[in-house]
C-alpha cells in the first residue's frame, strides 16, 4: 500500500490520509430484510463510475423474507474492484460488513485473515446471539483474528431521523444507507449519485431519511477514530472504449432486443416466471417500442409453444427459462427441431434437481439439453462466459437459429444472470446485421428443399400467396414434407437433421488456446466458469506451473478443430458445476482422458479450488 | 391475377392429400362444411391457418389447401395464440378433441379462451379418445366401458360449454358434425366474432364410440331432442304437433308442454339471449339428456377487448410515447463511463 495525498472528495473533503490499494474484494451481509442487495447494487454503480474493473456474486436465499436474525435469511453481495483486470468476485473478501449475528456467523469464516470486520454493534443482544445459534457473544474472539469494527449502527441511524416523524420500524430500514455511506467515505466515493437516486425513488420523508442516514455514515467514517485511513483503488487499466455496468440477465435481453434489431425481424419472447429467469422477462417487457412483444403464459409449455407459433408467423420466437421450465419445454422444443423452425431458448441454470437451490447456482442442465428429448434431436448449444458476454451469444444464437432453421439452446446459469461486469459496449455498426430472409417465391417451392450449403428448409411463413402448405410433428418426407412413414425417408431425415446442426461447426471460430499451444495440461471450461479458471491458470503461470486454458463457447457442434487441439496435451482438466458432464462429452466424442473437476454446492469455483489442483497435477 | 379477386369454391380448400380417417367418421363432415364455408368468408388463402394438437381429430390441418400446423398433443391453443399475436392479420382457426382440449391441453384451452385471441376453435367431442384406439376422455359419460375401464368410467365428466363460459368465453356455441345447414352456419357465426370463438362439434366416432350423438344427428329425431338455440326465440322444440318450452326460473330449467297453437311466452318459456349473463349460459348448458333435449347454437356471444389488440395497442403507445427503440440509445441509456487510452 502507497500512501498517497488526501484527495478533497465530497461532502467535506477527508482529512484523513489515503492510502491507494490495487485491489479488494467486500462483503455486505444482513438479513434478507435489510437491503443488502440494494447496498451492493449501489456500491457497484459507484465502483463502475469510478472506473475500477469490478465482478459481483449476489447470494441471496429462496425464500423472500426468512425468519429474521435467523442463518436461514442471510443475505450478500460481494463486489470485487480493482485497478487491474479481474475476472472473479474474489475467493474470499477482504472486508465483511455484517449487519447481525446470523450474518457474521454465515461468512466469517471466509474473510482473510486480519481482513476487517465491520459490525452493526447493535444487533448483538442476547436474543439475536441465539438465534444466529451462538452461546456467547462471539466478538472478543474475533478481535485477534480480524480488524474488527464494532459502530452501534442501529442507534446512530435513529439518532440521525429521530425528527422526521417515522414509526422505529420506517427509521429502521434506512440502516443500510448507513453503511453504504461509510463504504463512500472509506473508498473514496462521491454521495451525489445515491443522494439522488433516493431522492428520485423514494417519497418524503423516506427520501429524507435515506439521504441523511446516507451522509451521517459518510461523516462517521470521516470523524471517527476507527477509521484512520481511507482507501482509494485508482481506475483499471482496461481496453479503451465507451463502459457501463452491466449484469448477465440485463445483457442477455439486450442482446434479445439487438437481435430484432440486427435482422430486421419482431421479436417474441414467451415466458413463465422463474428464478433465475424472470428478470429477462421483465427487462424485455419495458422495450415495446422496439416492437418486442413479451407474453407471460400460463406456464412454460405454452410460453415455448406460443414462441414456436410466432417463428412458424416469421416472428423471432425466443424463451427463458431455468432448468424446471426447461424440462417442460422439451415436447415443444421437440416439435421445433421436427419442423425445423428458428428459435432461441434460454436455460438459465440454477441448481439441483426440481426445485433444488433456486437462487444457487449450477451448470448442470448441459446433458438435458443436448440429449433430453425424445429420438435423436439434435439442436446447436451456445453458452456465454461473462454477464456481458450474454448479450453477444444471444446474436449467435439467432444468428444460427435463422441461418439453419432450427431451435438453438443458451445455456447461462444463475451466476452469469446476477453479476455484474463492467462492459464494453459494442459500436452498433460492428454488430453483425444480416436481415432474415422469408421465402417468397412460389417458383419450385417445397417447404423441406434445402440449401445445399448450410441444409436449412426455407421460412415460409402464412400470409405469403402461393406457398400454403402444412408442417407438423409427423416425420416429414424429404423435401415435400409431406407426411411419410417410409422406413427409408425416416432415416434419410433422420440424418439430414443431424448433419445440418454438425455442419455448424464450419461456420463458428475454431477453437482457441490461451498459453502454450501444446503441452503437459490443458484446461477446458464452458459457461459462467470461465473466469475463475482464467484467473487460476494466470495464477498458476505466474507461480511457475503452467497450463494451458481453452474455453468453449458453442457445446453443439464443438468446433472443428477441437479434437486436434485436445490430442497435443498429455492431461485434460475439466473444471465444472456439475458432477462431470462436459468431461464426459469430451471422452465419448474424441477418446480423451478428460478429468473432471466437479463443484456441485451451489457456489461458483474459488479461483484457488482450480488453481489446487492444476498446481497439484503439474508439480 | 391474386387469388383473391377470384370467386375461390370449395376445391380451393382441398389440399393434395390423402384424408385418412375410417369410413363413417364425422370429421368428415365437418371437414366438407368448413371447406364449403371458407370461400364465403372473404379471407385470402394464404392468411388462412389450421392450428391443431394430436388426435384424429387433428389431422384437419392435412386436409385444408391453407397453411396449417400440426403441433403437439394439447398445445394448439398455445400455437396459434402466438401466431395470433404476431401476426394479427391472419385468419387463425384451433382444431381440437375431447381429449386434446380438455385433458391433457385443458390449461391452455382456459387461459386461451380467458384472454380472448380472436381465434375459431372448434372441439371435436366424441367423448373418445379415438386415435389412441378408444379410451374414455373427459367428456366420456360416466360408467363408460372402454379398455381402460372395463368396469366403467369412475371420472364425472366435463361439460365443453360450461368450462367455456366459466373460462370467460365471449363466443360460446355449439352444433353437430352431420347437421350442414347448422354447422355452416355456426362457423359462420365463429368466424364473425372478434374474439375467441369456441365451438363444440358433436362428432360420432363409429369406431370406438358409435352412435353417442345419434338423437341429435339423425334427422327423424333430430327435431325432438335438439333445442335449437336463436337469438330472440323462445326456446322451444320438439314436432309440430308436439312442441315443448324451456322455462328457465331461478337459473333452473324445467320443461313444459306447449298445446296446439299457444304463445311459448304465455306459458313462460324463456326467450333466448346470446348477450344475457354468463349465469344464464351455465343454465342453458346444464340443460342435457336424458330429463332434457340437448342445446345446439350460439350460448353466448359478447363483446370484451382481445389480446392482440392491446398488445399491437401497447406497442403502437410505447413508439409514440417513447419513439421507435435505438439500439444505440439502449445500449448507453443509464451510467456510463470512457477509458480513455493512455
Ligand atoms: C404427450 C402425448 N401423450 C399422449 C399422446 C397419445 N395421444 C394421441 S391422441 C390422444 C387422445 C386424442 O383424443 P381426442 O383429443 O379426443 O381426439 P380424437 O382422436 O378423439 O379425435 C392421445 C392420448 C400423444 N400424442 N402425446
Ligand atoms: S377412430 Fe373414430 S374419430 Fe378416429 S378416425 Fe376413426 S372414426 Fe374417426
Ligand atoms: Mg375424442
Amino acid at each position: 500500500m502507497t500512501p498517497a495525498m488526501p484527495e478533497s472528495s465530497q461532502p467535506g473533503g477527508s482529512p484523513k490520509p489515503v492510502h491507494e490499494i490495487e485491489r479488494v474484494a467486500i462483503r455486505f451481509v444482513g438479513d434478507s430484510g435489510d437491503g443488502m442487495q440494494l447496498t451492493g447494487t449501489k456500491f457497484t454503480e459507484s465502483t463502475a463510475l469510478a472506473g475500477n474493473d469490478l465482478s459481483t456474486l449476489p447470494d441471496y436465499p429462496a425464500e423472500i423474507r426468512a425468519p429474521a436474525g435467523t442463518l436461514a435469511g442471510v443475505s450478500g453481495f460481494q463486489i470485487h474492484f480493482s485497478s487491474v483486470d479481474i475476472r472473479t468476485p474474489a475467493d474470499k473478501p477482504d472486508v465483511l460488513v455484517a449487519f447481525n449475528p446470523a450474518a457474521l456467523r454465515a461468512n466469517i469464516d471466509d474473510v482473510k485473515p486480519q481482513g476487517m470486520v465491520i459490525v452493526n454493534r447493535d444487533a448483538f443482544t442476547k436474543r439475536n446471539l441465539e438465534r444466529a445459534g451462538y452461546d456467547e457473544d462471539p466478538l472478543p474472539a474475533l478481535r485477534e483474528r480480524f480488524q474488527l469494527v464494532e459502530i452501534p449502527i442501529g442507534t446512530l441511524n435513529r439518532e440521525a431521523v429521530k425528527d422526521l416523524g417515522l414509526t422505529q420500524r420506517q427509521a429502521d430500514r434506512s440502516k443500510n444507507f448507513f453503511a453504504l455511506g461509510l463504504m463512500y467515505w472509506l473508498y473514496n466515493r462521491p454521495t451525489t449519485p445515491t443522494e439522488e437516486w433516493i431522492a428520485k425513488r423514494f417519497p418524503d420523508p423516506i427520501r429524507e431519511a435515506n439521504q441523511r442516514v446516507l451522509k451521517a455514515g459518510y461523516h462517521f467514517g470521516e470523524t471517527t477514530e476507527l477509521f484512520p485511513t481511507s482507501f482509494l483503488v485508482p481506475p483499471a487499466k482496461i481496453e479503451p472504449g465507451r463502459y457501463r455496468n452491466i449484469t448477465g440477465n440485463t445483457a442477455l435481453a439486450w442482446g434479445i432486443v439487438a437481435a430484432g434489431v440486427q435482422m430486421q425481424r419482431p421479436v417474441f419472447l414467451g415466458a413463465y416466471p422463474i428464478t433465475p429467469a424472470s428478470d429477462v422477462l421483465h427487462e424485455l417487457a419495458r422495450y415495446r417500442q422496439f416492437g418486442v412483444k413479451t407474453f407471460q403464459a400460463e406456464d412454460e409449455i405454452a410460453a415455448i409453444s406460443a414462441a414456436v407459433g410466432a417463428s412458424y408467423a416469421g416472428l423471432l420466437g425466443c424463451c427463458t427459462t431455468s432448468g424446471p421450465g426447461m424440462l417442460l419445454k422439451q415436447e415443444a422444443l421437440n416439435l421445433a427441431v421436427m419442423t425445423e423452425l428458428p428459435l432461441v431458448v434460454v436455460d438459465i441454470q440454477r441448481a439441483g434437481p426440481s426445485t433444488g437451490l433456486p437462487t444457487k447456482t449450477e451448470q448442470a442442465d448441459l446433458l438435458m439439453v443436448l440429449y433430453g428429448r425424445s429420438s435423436d434431436s439434435p439442436i446447436p448449444i451456445v453458452a456465454p462466459a461473462t454477464p456481458g458476454d450474454c448479450f453477444h451469444v444471444m446474436l449467435e444464437a439467432f444468428r444460427i437459429a435463422v441461418k439453419y432453421m432450427t431451435p438453438v439452446a443458451v445455456l447461462s446459469d444463475g451466476y452469469l444472470a446476477n453479476s455484474a461486469e463492467p462492459w464494453r459496449i459494442p459500436e452498433v455498426e460492428t454488430l453483425l446485421r444480416h436481415p432474415a430472409q422469408l421465402e417468397t417465391d412460389p417458383e419450385g417451392f417445397a417447404p423441406y428443399r434445402r440449401d445445399p450449403a448450410t441444409l436449412a428448409r426455407p421460412w415460409a411463413v402464412p400470409g405469403t400467396p402461393g406457398l400454403e402448405h402444412r408442417i407438423g410433428g409427423l416425420e416429414k418426407e424429404d423435401v415435400t414434407g409431406n407426411v411419410s412413414y417410409s422406413p427409408v425417408n425416416h432415416a434419410r431425415m433422420t440424418e439430414l437433421r443431424a448433419l445440418k446442426i454438425a455442419g455448424i461447426a464450419q461456420d463458428i471460430p475454431p477453437a482457441e488456446v490461451r498459453g502454450p499451444e501444446a503441452g503437459k495440461l490443458l484446461v477446458v471450461t464452458w459457461g459462467g466458469t470461465h473466469g475463475a479458471a482464467a484467473s487460476a491458470v494466470d495464477q498458476s503461470h505466474e507461480a511457475g506451473f503452467t497450463a494451458s486454458h481453452l474455453h468453449l463457447r458453442h457445446l453443439n457442434p464443438f468446433p472443428a478443430n477441437l479434437g486436434e487441439v485436445l490430442g497435443r496435451f498429455e492431461r485434460i482438466l475439466v473444471p465444472e458445476l456439475n458432477t462431470g458432464q462436459l468431461s464426459r462429452l469430451l471422452r465419448a466424442e474424441y477418446l480423451v482422458a478428460a478429468e473432471p473437476l466437479c463443484k456441485v454446492s451451489g457456489q461458483p469455483f474459488k479461483v484457488r479450488e482450480i488453481r489446487d489442483r492444476i498446481e497439484a497435477i503439474l508439480a | 391475377m391474386s387469388e383473391a379477386a377470384v370467386k375461390l369454391t370449395k376445391k380451393n380448400f382441398e389440399s393434395d392429400q390423402d384424408v385418412r380417417w375410417c369410413p363413417g367418421c364425422g370429421d368428415y363432415s365437418i371437414l366438407a362444411n368448413l371447406q364449403r364455408v371458407m370461400p364465403e368468408l372473404g379471407v385470402a388463402r394464404e392468411n388462412v391457418v389450421f392450428v391443431s394438437g394430436i388426435g384424429c381429430s387433428s389431422r384437419f390441418p392435412y386436409y385444408m389447401n391453407t397453411y396449417g400446423f400440426h403441433t403437439i398433443h394439447g398445445r394448439a391453443p398455445s400455437f396459434a395464440s402466438g401466431i395470433k399475436m404476431s401476426r394479427p392479420e391472419l385468419d387463425v382457426w384451433v382444431v381440437t378433441g375431447d381429449g386434446d382440449g380438455l385433458s391433457i391441453g385443458g390449461n391452455h384451452l382456459l387461459h386461451t379462451i380467458r384472454r380472448n385471441l380472436n381465434l375459431q376453435v372448434l372441439l371435436f367431442n366424441n367423448r373418445v379418445y379415438g386415435l389412441t384406439k378408444g379410451q374414455y376422455s373427459p367428456t366420456s359419460l360416466e360408467g363408460m366401458r372402454t379398455k381402460s375401464s372395463p368396469e366403467g368410467s369412475m371420472d364425472h365428466p366435463v361439460d365443453p360449454i360450461a368450462f367455456a363460459l366459466g373460462a370467460g368465453a365471449t363466443f360460446v356455441a355449439r352444433t353437430v358434425d352431420v347437421d350442414a345447414k347448422h354447422l355452416q352456419h355456426v362457423l359462420r357465426r365463429a368466424h364473425e366474432h372478434r374474439g375467441t370463438a369456441f365451438v363444440e362439434i358433436l362428432q360420432n366416432c363409429p369406431v370406438y364410440n358409435d352412435g353417442e350423438w345419434e338423437a341429435v344427428e339423425d334427422k327423424t329425431t333430430r327435431n325432438r331432442f335438439a333445442l335449437v338455440l336463436e337469438q330472440g326465440e323462445p326456446l322451444v322444440f320438439g314436432d309440430k304437433d308436439a312442441r315443448r318450452g324451456v322455462r328457465i326460473e331461478s337459473g333452473v330449467p324445467s320443461l313444459v308442454d306447449l298445446p296446439d297453437g299457444a304463445d311459448p311466452l304465455e306459458h313462460g318459456v324463456a326467450v333466448h339471449d346470446e348477450k344475457r349473463t354468463a349465469a344464464y349460459g351455465f343454465a342453458l348448458a346444464s340443460i342435457a339428456p336424458p330429463q332434457f333435449p340437448t342445446p345446439v347454437g350460439v350460448f353466448r356471444a359478447v363483446e370484451k377487448s382481445t389480446y392482440e389488440d392491446l398488445l399491437t395497442a401497447q406497442v403502437e403507445r410505447a413508439v409514440q410515447e417513447r419513439g421507435p427503440g435505438e439500439l444505440a440509445a439502449l445500449l448507453h441509456s443509464g451510467d456510463t463511463w470512457t477509458v480513455a487510452p493512455d
